[in-house]
């Protein structure tokens, strides 16, 4: 097991040089110099801020040594300071938000599996039933749906319409006064929403692989055998295949994880909430770079985190990965 | 494959056959655009400025009293042209990637595919969104942008199907009758792996017109005053309170059109292999 973690360790390696590889590519897309190119016509960026820019990049030198000057000060965590008038360290603007955006992305992901694991089981089990119908269609509407439009659907109905929960910020104006359990009730209420539409947006894909995966499984022979040694079906569905069919799930969920992040910026755009998601929409809409390249780099890094927590987890469960 | 074989499969899948419709359907609106739309998309008319759906404007009006449904007809052109230039993009470079990759394997293999599963680490939002902060926003660069950002599922499927055509005896027999490597790929082992390319190409334009709509809503992509799917429900979202319409009607259009692609490119698959089918 530790030689499995040490090597599955040493690979984040190459492509962390990648990921910084890519951005700093993204970056440098612009035909000349991007500080010049971006900012001569764009009033929103003052002289003062492109000579600092010039300054940060070096961007008098070749791009080659541009980039392990970069490297250099990113292996330190160094991302520069923000171009916004607060002048910050990119690093901490965007490390004060991460917490946010990642409970925001546990609560979805904890929903997504307590609703998407019962529902792919028993549309595997029932294959071809009603209920095997109706969560296909649901499924298609799922991969359809605009994530913003359910958003706002959602908006409409229970902010709106119903009037029964918040719909922006975290939390309301009077929660410094608010006694401990008013606090959490007004936190719940407020991510009631933004939550529920990221879960809603993963389900779909969830729930057709585990019904995939599922479905897999029941074939197996050893299900027949445990069936034909006269087991209750319970115990067959819930100990022998069900155990088994939740292996891939694992990697199932680390593989969603960008899509969670990437996601975060409609969801925290669209409910008003300080995460790293809306920090990053911020970024774009003002052109801050530093800002914008810390959290093309963070992004990535929080995907390759979620990869390796996936295939640990899938070691740790599955005896074949770690010995073979 | 036959072709007759995969027309009476598809012809009998009424999902799949109700997508083929819907997605003419939506050629034909954009199409015919100028015809269908009750009103120019672009006039504005002060007085009636955020009217809800009535006679005389069936979806509704917008902050500016422009009429939703004409806005959202001249949209589908948007969104279709941003879908089909995009995969357009997509496909191209990763067929050309999963060509090298799958046919000239070794090093060549390895930076090919080292290089999808980098790519394949960012959150593709975050990806575009940068881009974009550099580029600037326009209904061109998004349709690049997203084009760059979408090619490494064709990739690794193109290289999967060279993979398991390379040793196959056609192959073999005319790469030892002396065909070169531009005949081999372009004539024998590319005609053989296009199928699936198909496939997820289709199911690719129902993701880039999600992609383009969330770029505009974001006010990252098609600008103002273009209509947009997109953008239509940004406008939508600060009225939510008042006017549900600006939001509801362009959403539907997207959905529905995303479902149609969707069960088109379903449709095919299962036509091409219906052993797909469970």
């Amino acid at each position: 097991m530790w030689f499995y973690l040490l090597k599955r360790l040493l690979l984040m390696f190459p492509m962390l040089l990648g990921i910084t590889l890519i951005s700093f590519t993204v970056i440098h897309l612009a035909p000349g110099t991007p500080v010049e190119l971006q900012t001569t016509m764009d009033p929103k960026v003052s002289l003062e801020a492109q000579k600092r820019l010039k300054e940060l990049y070096g961007l008098d030198k070749p791009l080659h040594v541009q980039y392990w000057d970069w490297l250099k000060r990113v292996a330190f965590l160094d991302f520069g300071r923000s171009f916004s008038p607060d002048r910050r360290p990119v690093w901490d603007k965007i490390m004060e938000r991460i917490p946010v955006t990642l409970s925001l992305n546990l609560l979805s992901m904890l929903i997504i599996l307590s609703v998407a694991v019962p529902i792919g089981v028993i549309a595997a089990y029932k294959a071809h039933s009603w209920f095997d119908k109706a969560t296909t269609l649901l499924v298609f509407f799922g991969f359809a749906m605009p994530s913003f439009w359910l958003a706002l659907l959602l908006i409409l109905f229970f902010g709106v319409y119903l009037d029964w929960l918040p719909i922006s910020g975290l939390r309301s104006l009077q929660f410094p006064q608010f006694t401990f359990w008013q606090k959490v009730q007004d936190l719940l209420a407020h991510v009631t929403l933004p939550v529920l539409g990221a879960a809603f947006m993963g389900l779909a894909g969830m729930s057709r692989y585990m019904r995939g995966s599922m479905l897999e499984v029941i074939r197996q022979d050893y299900i027949t055998t445990a069936r034909a040694k006269g087991l209750p079906e319970r115990t067959v569905i819930f100990k022998h295949a069900l155990r088994n069919a939740l292996l891939p799930v694992v990697t199932m969920l680390g593989l969603s994880v960008p899509g969670l992040i990437g996601g975060s910026v409609i969801f925290e755009r669209i409910f008003a909430i300080p995460g790293m998601g809306q920090l990053f929409w911020l970024a774009v809409m003002a052109r801050d770079y530093p800002l914008v390249m810390g959290e093309l780099v963070i992004g990535a890094l929080l995907t390759l985190i979620g990869n390796l927590l996936a295939d640990v987890g899938y070691a740790l469960v599955d005896p074949r990965i770690r010995t073979g | 494959m036959q072709k007759r074989e995969f027309w009476s499969r598809f012809r009998n899948n009424r999902l799949a056959m109700s997508g083929l419709v819907m997605v003419a359907g939506m050629f034909v609106v954009a199409l015919a655009a100028p015809w269908l739309a009750p009103y120019d998309p672009g006039y504005i008319n002060l007085k009636e400025m955020l009217m809800p759906p009535s006679q005389a404007h069936p979806l509704g009006t917008d902050t500016l009293g422009r009429d939703v449904l004409s806005r959202i007809i001249y949209g589908a052109r948007v969104s279709l042209m941003v879908g089909f230039v995009a995969v357009g993009i997509a496909t191209l470079i990763g067929v050309l990637v999963g060509c090298l990759a799958g046919y000239y394997g070794g090093w060549i293999d390895q930076v090919c595919m080292r290089l999808v599963d980098v790519m394949l680490c960012f959150p593709t939002l975050f990806l575009i969104l940068a881009v974009i902060a550099v580029l600037g926003p326009s209904i061109w660069n998004i349709m690049v942008v997203i084009g760059l950002t979408g090619w490494m599922g064709v990739a690794r499927l193109v290289r999967a199907e060279f993979l398991s055509l390379r040793e196959r005896e056609f192959v073999v027999a005319a790469r030892s009758l002396g065909a070169s490597d531009a005949r081999l790929i372009l004539r024998h082992l590319l005609p053989n792996a296009l199928t699936p390319v198909m496939v997820s190409a289709t199911l690719g334009v129902a993701g880039a017109i999600l992609v383009e709509s969330a770029l505009s809503f974001l006010g990252l992509g098609v600008q103002p005053p273009t209509p947009s799917w997109g953008n239509i429900i940004t406008m939508g979202q600060d009225n939510i309170e008042i006017a549900w319409w600006l939001s509801f009607f362009p959403g539907l259009a997207i959905l529905v059109t995303v479902m149609s692609y969707n069960l088109l490119g379903e449709g095919i698959r299962e036509a091409i292999d219906p052993r797909l089918k469970e």
